[in-house]
This record gives C-alpha cells, sequence and structure tokens, in this order.
C-alpha cells in the first residue's frame, strides 16, 4: 500500500511538469503582443521594446520557458506586466477569498446532494425520489452563469435583499461576508450537489441492499437507526472521495461565476490576465491550482484505498 | 475650585460628546474596470486617471470650458520663439510623506516621466530637451521645437508630481504604495477588489477638502454598478449606461452628472497600412465617402443609446471650442452612397473585413454599422475580436475596418496627430498626405486658437468625410450617476471624478 | 381428429443486448419524454427557416427592445430582432456545437484510450500523464486559451470544447479497456494469433460502447453549455448569426429594462441540456445490466 502511495506521489512530478508546459505553451500561442496590450493607447515604439525586453519577450519561447521554470522551482512565481505585483503575492491575496467561495459551495452541496440523495434512495420509488431526481438533473442542467444572472436581478436587483456584487471578508464583516457570497457559493454548491446526490443515491442503494443492512434489519433495529448508522457510514465514503475532488475543482476558480459577481478570487484573475496577455499571471496561477488539484486527487485515491482494503495490493 | 472641576468636567464631556458624533465619512466610488499600476509614469488606463485626481495632484488643470486653470503650478509663460516654457510653482505645497514639493522635485518629477524604464508618459513629453531650475519656486521648460500642445500634457498624468523620496525608495514598484500630493493619500489596494485612500491633512487646499475617505470599487457588470448605487452600496458609479439613463433619472435618491467627452467613437478604415487595405476601403476615396454616407449616425445613437449621446463628424465633439462648424454632421443619403460606388467601378457587395473588439456596446454598434452599410453594397462581415489580439492586427494591417474608439485629450492635437499624421504609432489607417502632415506639424508650432483653427480647417477638408482613414461617428456622454446625499459635484469632459469640494448633506 | 400441425418450433427469441436496452428505454418515461425533446430539437434546427416567423438577422430600428407581445412571441432584442427567431436559428449552434465537440473528443480519445488500456507499460504512462495534466487545468481556461489562439468563430469553439473534453473519453476508454483485457477470450483471441487493431475492434470496443454511449451523451450537455459560457464570453459564433450564449451576452446590459432577453435563451438551454441529461441517465439505467 505505501508503495502505491509512493508510486502515485512520483507521477506527480511528470504531471505538474506537463501542466507547466501545457499552461506555459498555451499563453505563447495566443495571438497578441503582450507589449502593445500593456501600451495601450500610450503607444511609442521605443517603450514597447523596452518592455518587451524587460519581460524576456523578446527571447524564443525554450528560453523563456526554462527562466520562468527556474524562477518557480526557486519559488519566484514571476510578476504581473499590469499591476506590477508579484505573482505570490496576488495568489496569496485571492487565495482566502477562493477558499471562502469553494467551502461555502461545497458545504451548501454536501447539504443539499446528500441529503437528498440518502432521501432519494431510502424512499426509492416513491414520488419523494422523483422529485428528489428531476431537481439534481435540474442543478446540473442549469448554465450557472445565467442562475447567478437571474438570482441577481430577483435578489439585488428586485427584492433588494443582498448585494449584486462584490466581496466583504469575513475578518471585517462577518454577515456582510455571507450576504455577498451566499448567491455565487450557492450558484456553484447547486451543479456540483446535482452530481453529488446521484452519486449518495447510487452508493445507498447499493449499501442498503447489502447483507450487512439486512442483517441489522433482521436484528430488529429501527429502520432510521439502520439507514444512519450502518448504511449511510458505508455510503459515504466514496462520496467524501468524490468531493475532495469537486472542491478542487472549484479551488481553480469558479470563473464566470466570479466574472458575474465581482468576486476578486482565482476565477476572475485567471480571465483577465489571459485577455490582457498578461502571462506570469496566468502561469503561475494555474500552476498553483493545478498543484493542489493533482494533491487533492492523491489524497482521494489514497482515502478510497484506505476504505476499500480490496484495492490495495 | 469646585467651579473649575465642574467646567473641566464639562468641557470633556463635551468634547467626548463630539468625538463621538464624528464618525469617518466614506464616498464609495464604483469603477467600470480595476485600474493598472497606480504609478503616473507607467499607467496607461482611464480609469487608473480617475483614482489619481484624488491621489496625485497636476502642475495644472482644466476648467469645464477646457481652459488651463492652477494646480500644483500657479502661472506658466512661453518664451516669444515658443522654445522655452517657465512654470512658476505653488509655495507651501506637501507630499504625503511630508517631504516638500519644490522646483527639485518638479524637474525629479518630469524627467522620471522622461527617462524611467517603460515610461509611457516620454512621448507626451518628446518635445521636451531639459528641465532646468531658475529658483525654488521655478522651473524652466527648454523644448527641441515649439509644442503649444505641451501644458495640455501638463494637466494629465505627465503632470503629476510625485515624492523624489519616495519614487527613488519604490523604483517600479512606486505604484504599488504613490505617494503625489492630492487631498487624498493612499492606504491600501486589494488587487481587483477596492482602493482606498483618506484625507492628506497637509493638502494646499484642505479647506475644501471634507470627505475622510475614498474607497474606489471595480465593478465591471453595469447592471450591478448600477444596483449597488440603488441599494445604497455605491455612493457614485462611472459609466452608467445610456440605455439607464431614463431609469436613473425615475429614481428618486439618485443623480445624474454628464459632460460630452473629449474623445470619439470612431471606424477606423484601413486604407494603406496593408494590402488588405489597398484591396477595400482604400481602393478609392469615393468607397469610403460612401460609406460615410451609408450610416445614419442619428439612428445609431437613438437605437444603441436611446438618443442620449451626440452624433459626430470631427476629432472633436461639437460642443468643444475646437469643433469647426462649417464641417456639419451629414445626414444619411445611400443614393449618393450607391452612386459613388458605382462611380469608382467597385462591384458591389463590397466585402470587408470588420474587426470589432469584444465588448456589448461595440458589437450593437458594429452589428447596426452592418445592416446600414449593407443597404449601400457593403458586406461588413463582423469579426469579434478579444482586445489584445485586435491591437496586434491592427498594428499589422490584419483588418480592413475596426471599430476602436479614442479616450480623448484636452488639447485637439492629442485627438488627431498620432492619427493622420504619416507613421505615426496610433495611425493604423496607413493614411500619409505630406501636405496633411505639414498643416499638423504647424499647429503643433503656433500658439493660440485664433491661429492654429484655421489651420485645422484646412487640414479637415482633406481628412472628414471619408477622405481620411477615420470615420468619426459619435461621441459619448461621460454619465456619473451619484446619491443625492452628496453634494457639490460638478462633471467635466474629461471623465474624471474631480473630489475636491465634494461633501456630504 | 383435428390435424395437428407439425411445424418446427419458433426459434427461442433471445433478445439482443440493444433491443433489450430499448426495451428498458421505454420504460422509463422521462427518459422517452428527454428523447422526444430531443427529437423536436433536431427537427427545428433543421427546419428553422420554415418554422422561424421572422429573419434572425433582421434589424428593426424602431422596434427596440419590445417585450413580449402577439407580434413578437418572445419580445425583441437590443437592435430589434425577434428573439423568437433567434432562439429557433440559434438551435442550430448549440446543437451542432454539443454533438461536433463530443464527436471531436471521441475520435481522438477512444483510439488514444484503447492504445493506453491495451499497450499498458510507457505508453499508457506518458499518455496518463498528459491526461492528468489536461483534467489538472481548470476546463474553461484551457477553453479560452484555445478559442483565442484559433480564434472567435464558432468552428474553433467545437474545436476547443472537444479537445478540452477528449482526456475524459481517453480515461474512460482505458478503464473500460483494462477491464476487459484480462478476460478470458481476449487471451484466446491473441493466442489465435488476431493482430492487436482487430482485438481492439472486434472484442474491445464493443463492450466499451455502452458506457461511451453514456458518456457521450452527458458531454454533450456539458459541451452545449461550454459553448454557451464561450459565446457569452465573445469566443464563439460571430454576430449576427445568434447563438443562446451570445445573446445571453448581449442581455446583460438589459436585465432590468429588457429582462425577456436573458430568460428565452437561459431557458432553452437549460431545456435541451436537461433533456440530453435525463436521457443520457435513461440510458445508463438501461444498458446497466445491474439494474431492474
Amino acid at each position: 500500500m505505501f508503495s502505491l502511495i509512493a508510486k502515485r506521489i512520483l507521477q506527480l512530478i511528470p504531471t505538474l511538469f506537463v501542466v507547466s508546459v501545457l499552461i506555459f505553451s498555451l499563453q505563447q500561442l495566443l495571438p497578441g503582443d503582450p507589449a502593445l496590450v500593456m501600451a495601450g493607447e500610450e503607444k511609442d515604439p521605443e517603450v514597447i521594446e523596452q518592455i518587451r525586453k524587460q519581460y524576456r519577450l523578446d527571447q524564443p519561447i525554450p528560453v523563456q520557458y526554462v527562466y520562468w521554470l527556474k524562477g518557480v522551482l526557486t519559488g519566484n512565481l514571476g510578476e504581473s506586466m499590469r499591476l506590477k505585483a508579484s505573482v505570490s503575492d496576488l495568489v496569496l491575496a485571492k487565495l482566502p477569498v477562493t477558499l471562502q467561495l469553494a467551502s461555502m459551495a461545497m458545504i451548501i452541496a454536501l447539504l443539499i446532494g446528500v441529503t437528498a440523495g440518502v432521501v432519494s434512495a431510502v424512499k426509492r420509488g416513491s414520488k419523494l425520489d422523483y422529485i428528489v431526481n428531476v431537481i439534481g438533473l435540474i442543478g446540473i442542467s442549469t448554465p450557472n452563469f445565467w442562475l447567478g444572472i437571474m438570482l441577481i436581478f430577483l435578489f439585488a436587483v428586485n427584492l433588494g435583499w443582498l448585494p449584486a456584487s462584490g466581496y466583504v471578508s469575513p475578518f471585517e464583516d462577518f454577515w456582510g461576508s455571507m450576504k455577498t457570497t451566499i448567491l455565487p457559493a450557492f450558484v456553484l454548491g447547486n451543479a456540483i450537489a446535482g452530481v453529488l446526490m446521484r452519486h449518495t443515491r447510487s452508493a445507498m442503494l447499493q449499501a442498503l441492499d447489502s447483507d450487512y443492512v439486512r442483517t441489522a434489519r433482521a436484528k430488529g433495529l429501527l429502520e432510521t437507526k439502520v439507514v444512519i448508522k450502518h448504511a449511510m457510514r458505508n455510503a459515504l465514503t466514496p462520496v467524501i472521495t468524490l468531493g475532495a475532488l469537486e472542491f478542487g475543482t472549484l479551488l481553480s476558480g469558479a470563473v464566470l461565476t466570479e466574472q458575474i459577481f465581482t468576486i476578486p478570487g482565482f476565477g476572475k484573475l485567471i480571465v483577465d490576465s489571459v485577455f490582457n496577455r498578461d502571462y506570469a499571471v496566468v502561469q503561475g496561477v494555474v500552476l498553483v491550482t493545478a498543484t493542489t488539484y493533482v494533491l487533492l486527487n492523491l489524497l482521494a485515491d489514497i482515502g478510497y484505498v484506505l476504505v476499500n482494503p480490496r484495492l490495495r495490493g | 475650585m469646585r467651579f473649575k472641576l465642574m467646567a473641566g468636567l464639562f468641557a470633556a464631556a463635551l468634547m467626548s460628546g463630539t468625538a463621538f458624533a464624528q464618525t469617518p465619512s466614506t464616498l464609495r466610488i464604483g469603477l467600470a474596470e480595476d485600474p493598472d499600476v497606480l504609478d503616473p509614469t507607467l499607467g496607461r488606463t482611464y480609469v487608473g486617471r480617475i483614482v489619481f485626481s484624488s491621489i496625485c495632484d497636476k502642475l495644472f488643470d482644466i476648467d469645464d470650458k477646457l481652459n488651463i486653470i492652477p494646480q500644483l503650478a500657479l502661472s506658466q509663460e512661453a518664451s516669444a520663439d515658443g522654445k522655452e516654457v517657465t512654470i512658476k510653482l505653488r509655495p507651501g505645497v506637501k507630499f504625503h510623506d511630508g517631504e516638500a514639493m519644490d522646483a527639485e522635485a518638479v524637474k525629479f518629477s518630469l524627467e522620471r516621466h522622461m527617462n524611467f524604464q517603460g515610461s509611457f508618459r516620454k512621448p507626451e513629453l518628446s518635445a521636451v530637451d531639459r528641465v532646468e531650475i531658475i529658483d525654488p519656486l521655478t522651473v524652466k521648460l527648454v523644448l527641441k521645437n515649439p509644442f503649444s500642445p505641451l501644458i495640455a500634457q501638463l494637466t494629465d498624468r505627465a503632470g503629476m508630481m510625485v515624492s523624489p523620496k519616495a519614487a527613488k525608495e519604490g523604483g517600479d514598484k512606486f505604484g504599488l504604495k504613490p505617494v503625489c500630493a492630492g487631498p487624498y493619500k493612499f492606504v491600501e489596494r486589494v488587487q481587483q477588489d477596492r482602493i482606498v485612500v483618506e484625507k492628506f491633512a497637509d493638502y494646499w487646499d484642505k479647506a475644501n477638502v471634507f470627505i475622510d475617505r475614498i474607497v474606489y470599487l471595480p465593478i465591471t457588470d453595469s447592471t450591478v454598478r448600477l444596483a449597488n448605487l440603488k441599494s445604497g452600496q455605491l455612493d457614485l458609479i462611472e459609466r452608467a449606461l445610456a440605455t439607464d439613463i431614463k431609469d436613473i433619472k425615475a429614481t428618486r435618491n439618485i443623480k445624474l452628472a454628464t459632460a460630452l467627452e473629449l474623445g470619439y467613437q470612431g471606424l477606423t478604415m484601413n486604407i494603406a497600412k496593408s494590402d488588405a487595405g489597398k484591396a477595400g476601403l482604400g481602393l478609392d476615396p469615393r468607397v469610403r465617402e460612401a460609406l460615410d454616407l451609408s450610416i445614419d449616425r442619428k439612428a445609431l445613437n437613438d437605437v444603441v443609446f436611446n438618443g442620449e449621446f451626440v452624433p459626430g463628424n470631427q476629432w472633436v465633439n461639437p460642443e468643444n471650442p475646437w469643433y469647426m462648424k462649417n464641417f456639419p454632421v451629414k445626414g444619411r443619403d445611400v443614393a449618393k452612397a450607391k452612386k459613388l460606388m458605382a462611380d469608382a467601378g467597385v462591384k458591389t457587395p463590397l466585402t470587408i473585413d470588420f474587426m470589432v473588439p469584444n465588448n456589448p456596446e461595440t458589437r450593437q454598434v458594429a452589428e447596426v454599422i452592418q445592416s446600414m452599410a449593407a443597404e449601400a453594397g457593403f458586406d461588413m462581415k463582423i469579426r469579434i475580436t478579444e482586445f489584445a489580439t485586435s491591437l496586434q492586427q491592427a498594428e499589422q494591417g490584419n483588418y480592413q475596418a475596426y471599430l476602436i474608439s479614442w479616450s480623448g485629450r484636452t488639447d485637439p492635437d492629442g485627438n488627431i496627430y498620432s492619427f493622420a499624421a504619416c507613421k505615426q504609432p496610433l495611425n493604423y489607417s496607413g493614411f500619409c498626405e505630406a501636405d496633411v502632415d505639414a498643416l499638423l506639424s504647424e499647429t503643433r508650432a503656433l500658439s493660440g486658437m485664433e491661429k492654429r483653427k484655421p489651420v485645422y480647417e484646412k487640414a479637415a477638408a482633406k481628412l472628414l468625410d471619408g477622405r481620411g482613414g477615420i470615420l468619426y461617428l459619435y461621441h459619448r456622454k461621460v454619465l456619473i450617476a451619484h446619491t443625492d446625499r452628496l453634494e457639490g459635484f460638478t462633471q467635466r469632459p474629461d471623465g474624471l471624478v474631480r473630489v475636491v469640494g465634494l461633501k456630504y448633506k | 381428429m383435428s390435424a395437428v400441425s407439425m411445424e418446427t418450433p419458433a426459434p427461442l427469441a433471445i433478445e439482443s443486448p440493444a433491443r433489450r436496452a430499448w426495451r428498458r428505454l421505454k420504460q422509463r418515461k422521462s427518459a422517452l419524454l428527454a428523447l422526444f425533446v430531443i427529437v423536436a430539437l433536431i427537427l427545428i434546427a433543421i427546419f428553422a427557416p420554415l418554422i422561424a416567423p421572422y429573419d434572425p438577422t433582421k434589424q428593426s430600428w424602431s422596434a427596440v427592445r419590445k417585450a413580449p407581445s402577439l407580434a413578437h412571441w418572445f419580445g425583441t432584442d437590443e437592435v430589434g430582432r425577434d428573439i423568437l427567431s433567434r432562439i429557433i436559428f440559434g438551435t442550430r449552434a448549440s446543437l451542432s456545437a454539443g454533438v461536433i465537440s463530443v464527436g471531436i473528443a471521441i475520435t481522438i480519445g477512444v483510439p488514444l484510450g484503447l492504445l493506453a488500456g491495451y499497450l499498458g507499460g510507457k505508453v499508457d504512462a506518458i499518455l496518463g500523464r498528459i491526461t492528468d495534466a489536461m483534467l489538472a487545468v481548470p476546463f474553461l481556461i484551457l477553453a479560452i486559451a484555445l478559442a483565442a489562439f484559433l480564434g472567435p468563430s464558432l468552428g474553433n469553439a467545437m474545436i476547443a470544447i472537444g479537445v478540452t473534453a477528449t482526456p475524459l473519453f481517453i480515461r474512460l476508454t482505458r478503464g473500460q479497456t483494462l477491464s476487459v483485457v484480462k478476460e478470458d477470450y481476449i487471451e484466446a483471441a491473441r493466442a489465435v494469433g488476431n493482430p492487436g487493431w482487430r482485438i481492439a475492434l472486434r472484442h474491445i470496443l464493443p463492450n466499451v460502447m455502452p458506457a461511451l454511449l453514456v458518456q457521450a451523451t452527458l458531454t454533450i450537455a456539458t459541451a452545449i453549455i461550454a459553448e454557451a459560457s464561450l459565446s457569452f464570453l465573445g469566443l464563439g459564433q460571430q454576430p449576427p448569426a445568434p447563438s443562446w450564449g451570445s445573446m445571453l451576452n448581449a442581455a446583460q446590459r438589459f436585465l432590468t429594462n429588457a429582462p425577456w432577453m436573458a430568460v428565452w435563451p437561459g431557458l432553452a438551454i437549460f431545456v435541451t441540456v436537461l433533456s440530453f441529461n435525463l436521457f443520457g441517465d435513461g440510458l445508463r439505467d438501461a444498458l446497466d445490466p445491474r439494474t431492474k
């Protein structure tokens, strides 16, 4: 089992290397000259040449890649051309925001998804099951940028209950922070809830059908106790590992949702930087989020193996 | 004795009472984008200038008639040959870090704009050869050649003064903690989230600064910006939408302040920048005139902007003193357009590669133009292009028509020279005619509107109505909406949000 | 005495897996309904010019942003075009985007997955790292970068989405291949001397099919949302041709003035995606030997 884990950790390194090459080359392939974008209206050929030199844009691509990689390996993720702030500073500043949004979305997703999945499995075949299924499907079928726009329209523009945009740190104003993040967290969590619900449902169905549950029932235990103590505990483990993966995806930043709600997280940063051709920011942030995702992936796999002894060895 | 004690207690109670009553007043401003680096030498965004107007004062400012008025400098005088400009500075001005603003500091700031690596102010101050110190409150700018638009440059970023001490310490990171001489000083910035500034106690005009703190919040979605203003989360927003004006006017607690912009919205035509141009709108000036005549500027304004903006046909707006009245906006004439196309011998429909930056309003304008031009025989193929890509493609001439606007400068030279003179950096059309060049250079050397305007009129005859490389379509209105609790706000054409004199009711 | 017919008894009716799947599918009403909607959408896309009441690109400057009425059932948009007609024609962009992107993903992904699963070893390891890397980069970022690189157009958006969805199919095919490759009949086929590609096509692929079909249907749903997202950002269908995503992009500024501009395209996307998801679900249940 440890050899399995060790093997997986070793696999991380080439994966991350491929990620770095992938994201680097994609940036370079993008049409448009970052120096020109930087200059915008203030064009002067001399200044533009200078910018090119300063950021090594005049060097061949492999050379630029090596410089960048060297920096990364020494902990320097580069500098944003547009903002002149170091990428690491930007990442550290946005991490709490994205973490908060991802966590809230995950909590909502778990609350809605797992509960719905359990209910649907326990009351299988009934009207309740059908309704819950449909709601789950609606969750994954709604484009989340549309849902976001509609929610803003309803809650902010029309009812005025919640702010239409912006972000307040929970350390500054806890309830204000909740008000600014509840809508985007709901939009994000809603889609994941659908996925979680379906997996919980099938895992519960399997658990409810299993021998040990039959035994528990035969022993005369209360149905609720059977469900909660026996079935759920076993059904939930694969669901938790799935949840870890979804959390990883959330951490990469919910691009469109952040754009619509003006949440200064990773997603918005990446999109803006792509459009501004601020290469260093995109490369640095994507590398960080990809690393996190891959690590979470690994943790999920380890967790899965730990729970399922049959998969070891 | 007891009386003294009582008086003392009473005084203390009074003071603590007033201390309680004074919670700091905050002005929350919603911006349409996140500004770039807050360094006057390196900044290049319009929203950046809005933030600068509270933290960085300039040598001169403009009033709403576009006249030059003093700010950090008191007066300026040009020598008879126009090659020397003597500027007298305001005494007693301090930077946010306590350093005094004197001729040394001004020389330092100007030289930083001219020489710093990556400075975008270089082209603006390219006419300056050197800066001389005459006395602690007087500097002299020695120019390479007479250049009348120079003072206008000093009413914008090129005229912003920075503390030499802080600039030397900060280097190119100065923009992360700018130190200037404006009414407010920089406190903090959370990228893409907010910029916080607070009242500078030693400002030279501190008697007129009433609000304690300003928070700038970038919110890209205009509907959301307005919603925030209505709900009270924001006190002022810039770039409200023309289509929201009715709504704003109908809402009781917000007011609208407008001014006609200094710049223009136009259609740049590739005439000679590349072969694509020569095969398209560069075929014959009559083709360009036909395109110009096929556009109904009034209808465009009505459809896209509810009639709130102003149709235009020159590089300055119709209310600008530099507008040339003998070249009025022409109406639509499809019949004449078709005839011109036939005269030029062009087979219709003429396909035009129409590059359009990716933003919803611009797309809408492009779609309307496409439809209008179709009736005159143009098949405008819209190609929505990301801004970054479009800049490069314009550079290379990979387009035939390009819907790009210009934010505008105080002096009309800033709106035309770089676009119409041969091989200038912003000349995407490739237009190049020696006599027009000579005329435009002449306007820079002369001074005073009475002398310069007639020369502009001669140039206009060769540049307007499609003869040049740009079709001027309309001018936006600067639309600032703010809470009615805010008093003292007036809007000037440059779009900046001036904060001196603002107070809450 | 009645004659006893001595016909040979009818052969035992053994259901082919396809027939069994179809029969089970028919039992699930929601999946059937979803299929009906999908077919309807395809028909709408094909016969759009006949169904749409107006030309979707015809602007009408006197009828800008009009609310739904008898003349325009869904209202008009920011340049006076009929929204209903644009929704109808937009079906073409969305459906083709969904199908073609997935087509691309399958064309590239399935053979690669088969290779990885069958050959194993170094090939599997390399492909595995590349797949992991692609899945680690946020999907939309990858799609945006690709679309920006290729240039904004519906075709390029389809390619971008297709390429971004490929790792999914590589993984899926590989997984299925791995579980099948150990079976005895594969060993037998190999022992007999069958070349690899024939084994792959004849024996492995048919086993992968059911899972592939289900995944394809579900990915079409995701692809439609992805196309709408790209168009929403300006990277997909170019104006004036209609696309539900770009209609939503234009609608954002007019939420308070003309909310119907946002409602109908969103609803259209929702109904289409929901149908594909429902159908995919039903298909999965029908094809899974374990469920009733």
